[in-house]
Formats: C-alpha cells, structure tokens, sequence
C-alpha cells in the first residue's frame, strides 16, 4: 500500500482551477470553477449537457483559453501554454484515431512528435497495446476496429507517453451499455495501474458512481457540490445534487428549531427531522430531501432501523419491477413520494388508494 | 371461424408482392434524366460521334490519319507546348490555391467575403477575362506601369504575347476548380482530430505536415486532375493573350477547322479527349485518388 501510494503520488498531476470562468459572448459556458485536484486521483465533472464541464476540460487541456482565472498543473500556471507543450494525454468523445495511419502509427504518434527513436517508439506502443488488451492490432486501420477497440486505442494513444495527467470527454458515450460497464472496470483498472491523474467527464451519473474517487457535479457553470460517490449520495448539499445523482424525494417543511446537529421541521403538520451541514433559523422555508430505497412502510417486515421520521400517505401507483417493487405515494399536503421496497413474496403487496404510514431514519433526511 | 382469424383485406398486399409497382419504382430515377439524356444524345454526342468518325474514314476507311501524326512535327511541337503549360498551370493553380483552401475553411466570419472572391470569375465570361488579362499584361498596361513605377524596370516588358501571359491568365481561370475541392476536403477534417494531435505534442506545423495534409490529398488529387484536364483544352486565353508561335492543340483543331481540314482537325480533336480520359483513368488507381472520386459524390 506504502509503494503504490507513493508510486501514485509521484506518478500524477495535481491540478488547481482557480476561479475559472469562460464566457462566449453573453453565455457564461463556465463561471467561476475553483476545483483542487489531487495528484492520482480519478476525479469526474459530472454534469447535464450545458453545464460547463466540457469546457473546462477544454481549458485544462488547452484547446480554450479561460475568459478568466487561472490554471495550475503541479503548481504551475498553464493557461499561456499551447496544448502541444502541456504534456496532458487525451481522449475524445468519437476517440479522434488518425484515419489515415494504421493502430501503431496513431498510438506512436506523441512519440514522434517527441522524437523517440523508432526502435524505441516500436516497444512502446507494443506495450501500450498490450496494456489495452489489443495485441497484434498494430497494422490494422481504425476503420477496421470496432467502437470498443477504437476507444481502446485511443485511450493507448493518449497514455503511452506517460503524461503524469490523463483527460477523458465522455469516452464511453458512444458505446452499448454491455461494453461500457465493461470498459468502466478497465478504465478503474488502468487509473490503478498507471497512477496518473484522471479527469473524467460524464453526464452519466452511474458512470461517475461506479469509478471516480471524487465527483464534482457541475450545474449552470459553476460547481454544486465536490465529493466522494458515497458524500454526494448521502449527503447531498444542494437541490440539483440530489436530484441529479439518483432519485429523490424532496419535501418543502418549516424549519421550527435544533436539537444538537439535528434540525427539528414541520412538514404539513408533521414534524420531521433531519440532518444539516448549516444552521437555518427558526421559521425558514427549506425542502427536506430522502431517497426512495430508505423510505418503508412502518408495518413492513423489512423495517429494521428504528423509524424516527413518520408519514402518512396514500398509495397512487404500484410497480412491480423484479427486484423491487415502486410505489408512488402522496403525502396529505399532495407532495408525491416514491419508495422502492426490495421484492419479496413474503410481503404483502400495497394496493393503490391504500393508506398507510411510512418511515425512514433522520440520517437518511437531508435539509438542502 | 372467427373474425380474428380471417385475414383482413389490407394485410394481404403488405405481404404479398407487387412486382407491377415494384418494377415501376425501379425506373423512375432513369424516366427522370430521360428528357436530358435524349437531348444530350442527339444533340451532342452523335453530332461528337460523327465528327470522330471523320478521322477513320475520310475519304474511306483509314488509319492513315493517326499513323501520320507519329512524323508529323507540328502535332508533336503542339502536343508537347499543351501538355507543358497544363503541369505549368496546375502547378501554380496549386501553390496558390491550397493556402487559398486552407484560409477559407480557418476563416470564420470571412469565409462568406473570401467564397465570394474566389467565385467572382466564375460568373465572369473567359472572353471578358481574357479581354481584361490583354489590357493588363499589354505594354501600357497596369502591370507594366505598375513595375515602371516602382522602379524595378526601365522600359515596359513584353509580357502578353508570351507564353508567361498565357499562364498567367489560365491560372487565374482555373484557380476555382482547385481550391474548392481542396477547400471541401479540408472541411471534412473532423476538428478533433487537430485537437487531438495538439494535444498530443505535434506543434501547429506537424499537424499541418502529419494529419491536415495527408487528410487533404484527395482534394488535392481531385483538385488537380480537373485543372489539368481543363488547361488541356485551353482555347480562348491562349489564343488571345499567348504568343503568336506558341500553339495549342485547341488552337491548331481550330485552325483546320477554317481550312475545312476536317479529317485532321478530326484526329487531333480524338487525340485530345483521349489524353484527358486517359490521365482520368490512369489517376483512379492512384492511392487516394480513387477516394476522391468517391468522397466528391457524396
């Protein structure tokens, strides 16, 4: 463990946003991103399309200039230097392979520009192939590759290098979801591998779970919130977060005072309680937020936890999905709930206009 | 039986074929360019047809026409003169234009005003061009003035009449054909792929040498082959701006013509589109060239 995160400390870039904003004409693309991106770490910039975080990929890799701010790579500010000095290793969206050169010719390409022998050149990208899993596909044309394999080249093209900072611009999106949950794995395996920097986009929330060791959800230019999978799951600071990574339920209440870190609200009549980074003052409108998997029904045999957060409501619509069963609730003030119960033959199924209560832990309940 | 069962009268002739209709689709797009085919055929390539036919067999059946040609010194003189100014002009329309197609698809907001520049001759007939070329290149003209006035010359240099004039102008004339499928070319560089080789360590001039190019060569091919096989049949330019001895092959058909050599005029005229057909085909199996054959249709 001791080497490898040595080894990974040495092998990555950190990098620093600081402040960045990029505008085109009066459209602020990207407004005002300070991010610290530690040296081997895999960070993604998850975000829906318009959000920024294609465009400042862009600017790190040096195909933007920044409106302004600045941009540090190992405490250096890069944003004068053109992309070709940058020493940053990218792949594209549609992979961007030379159409004219053959598999070899493409991954040996930043060795060329660099003026690596050829014999040299010749046993890097040999390894580069194999560490991709595409041997003997040197001579091939990129035509004559599937979309996994062309994406495979691509990522070999962009670190066979060795840049110590790896950009990837949705690489996956273009697959079938067999091969990308596939390639999610591998990528995961190579960022461990190799212990350099990735920067990752994605607009795929599961994507961005499943491999980053941080996410920053971007939203209208600017970053929500920065966090592990497991800190933006459960801890959601912000309305768009919570509704962006998975699904949520979101409940307007009052607040009505503390106990400790625990903030006391009425949510139509009945008091909720829930956790809260802030302190909001008695009397604020707030929205109380709880995913749909840690709602149960209070008489349910699944209800292990003790119920600390209680709500009657009606049943509006039953879904049996295979694994688990969705239901769609309203609360007496009209607000909808959705609450997925694990499917079990032992439980009795809930009918629609059926009443019931439901309940939930307060650490499962977040003020944002 | 009940009425489920019963096939119902619109399911029967989705399934069933309808050779009537189908054969009926399968001529349509030959029924639409019918009219202009006839019109071409009767009024173009039989009267064509009919004038080649005279190299064979005026006043019979003979070969005596083309076997001529090998001694005869004037056709080989013109051949060769044609043949020059054609690499001549090529060349140039392509050291010329490529930066030319390079600077229309980089240029953004210009693109329109730089498009429009170089089609203006284009709406331009080459008479009126070749007019315009005779009142600049002449010994009072803007071009001698021009050089008089700054000093670089004396007295005026005798540039219209000579062979220079002649390139000079087709080069213009032709400048289009080259950098538009260049230009078109260059467009269907995905931009990527030059992010990417930036990003990749490649300095704007390797980019320029290792991916725009190499991607660009079919334009480039395209773009050369069409000027060539265009400056081999030159007739107006360098018959009003060209030198009196410096005869092309068009000149010289055109000269039997008036002498009613037909059988001659005939032979060279044969001898002429089989150089251009047979620099079209030979260039189609080139590497790249076969491409750009194939990505101008699309």
């Amino acid at each position: 463990m001791g080497e490898a995160g040595m080894n990974g400390a040495g092998r990555g870039a950190s990098v620093t946003l600081a402040d960045l904003e990029k505008r085109y004409d009066r459209v602020n693309a990207v407004d005002g991103v300070s991010l610290d991106i530690r040296s081997g770490e895999f960070l993604t910039l998850l975000g829906p399309s318009g959000s920024g975080k294609t465009s400042t990929l862009m600017m790190i890799a040096g195909f933007e200039m920044p409106t302004a701010g600045d941009i540090e790579i190992d405490g250096k500010s890069v944003v004068a230097m053109p992309p070709y000095r940058r020493n940053i290793g990218m792949v594209f969206q549609n992979y961007a392979l030379f159409p004219h050169l053959t598999v070899e010719e493409n991954i040996g390409f930043p060795l060329k520009q660099r003026g690596v022998p050829k014999a040299e050149r010749a046993k890097l990208v040999a390894e580069a192939l194999e560490l991709v899993h595409l041997p003997g596909y040197g001579a091939r044309y990129p035509r004559q590759l599937s979309g996994g394999q062309q994406q495979r080249v691509a990522v070999a093209r962009a670190v066979v290098f060795k840049p110590r900072l790896l950009l990837m611009d949705e690489p996956l999106g273009a697959l079938d979801k067999q091969l990308r949950e596939n390639l999610q794995l591998e990528m995961r395996r190579l960022h461990a591998d190799l212990g350099i920097t990735f920067i990752y986009v994605t607009h795929d929330q599961e994507e961005a779970l499943t491999m980053s060791d941080r996410i920053a959800v971007m939203n209208d230019g600017k970053v929500a919130q920065v966090g592990s999978p497991e800190d933006l799951y459960d801890r959601p600071t912000d309305r768009f977060v919570a509704g962006f990574i998975g699904e949520s339920n979101f409940l307007p209440a009052i607040v009505r005072g503390m106990e400790d870190d625990i903030v006391v609200a009425e949510c139509n009549g009945t008091t909720i309680r829930a956790v809260c980074p802030g302190r909001p003052a008695t009397g604020d409108k707030v929205t109380l937020t709880t995913r749909p998997e840690r709602l149960r029904f209070t008489d349910s045999a699944w209800n292990a936890t003790p119920p600390q957060n209680r709500l009657s409501v009606t049943v509006t619509e039953a879904v049996f999905a295979g694994e688990r069963c969705r239901y769609m609730l309203q609360a007496g003030d009209g607000t909808s709930l959705v609450l997925k119960e694990p499917s079990s033959a032992a439980i009795q199924r809930r009918a629609i206009g059926e009443r019931a209560e439901i309940s939930w832990s307060v650490a499962d309940t977040i003020l944002v | 039986m009940s009425e489920i069962t019963q096939p119902s009268p619109i399911a029967v002739p989705l399934g069933a074929p309808r050779p009537l209709l189908l054969n009926w689709r399968r001529y349509v797009p030959l029924l639409l360019v019918a009219p202009l085919l006839i019109y071409m055929l009767v009024l173009y390539a039989l009267p064509v047809l009919a004038m080649l036919l005279r190299s064979l067999n005026d006043p019979t059946w003979t070969l005596s026409h083309y076997a001529a040609l090998f001694e005869d010194v004037v056709f080989m003189k013109t051949f060769w003169i044609t043949f020059n100014t054609s690499i001549t002009v090529t060349l140039g329309c392509l050291i010329l234009g490529y930066p030319v197609a390079l600077g229309l698809v980089r240029a953004k907001t210009m693109a329109p005003l730089i498009l429009v520049i170089i089609l203006l001759p284009f709406w331009t007939s080459v008479l009126v061009r070749s007019y315009a070329w005779m009142v600049l290149l002449g010994r009072h003209g803007l071009v001698n003035e021009g050089l008089i006035a700054l000093g670089m010359i004396d007295r005026p240099i005798r540039i219209l009449n000579t062979p220079l004039a002649t390139q000079i102008a087709m080069i213009h004339i032709l400048l289009p054909y080259m950098i538009l499928p260049i230009a078109n070319a260059l467009r269907q560089i995905d931009p990527s792929l030059i992010r990417a080789a930036s990003g990749l360590g490649a300095t704007p001039f390797m980019t320029f040498r290792q991916v725009i190019l190499p991607l660009s060569m079919s334009g480039v091919a395209a773009g050369t082959l069409l000027t060539f096989v265009l400056a081999l049949g030159f007739y107006i330019t360098p018959a009003m701006v060209g030198g009196p001895r410096d005869i092309t092959l068009s000149m010289l058909i055109a000269q039997q013509v008036d002498q009613l050599n037909w059988a001659y005029a005939a032979t060279l005229s044969a001898v002429l589109l089989a150089t251009a057909l047979a620099i079209l085909a030979a260039a189609r199996h080139l590497p790249g060239v076969g491409n750009a054959f194939k990505t101008s249709m699309r």
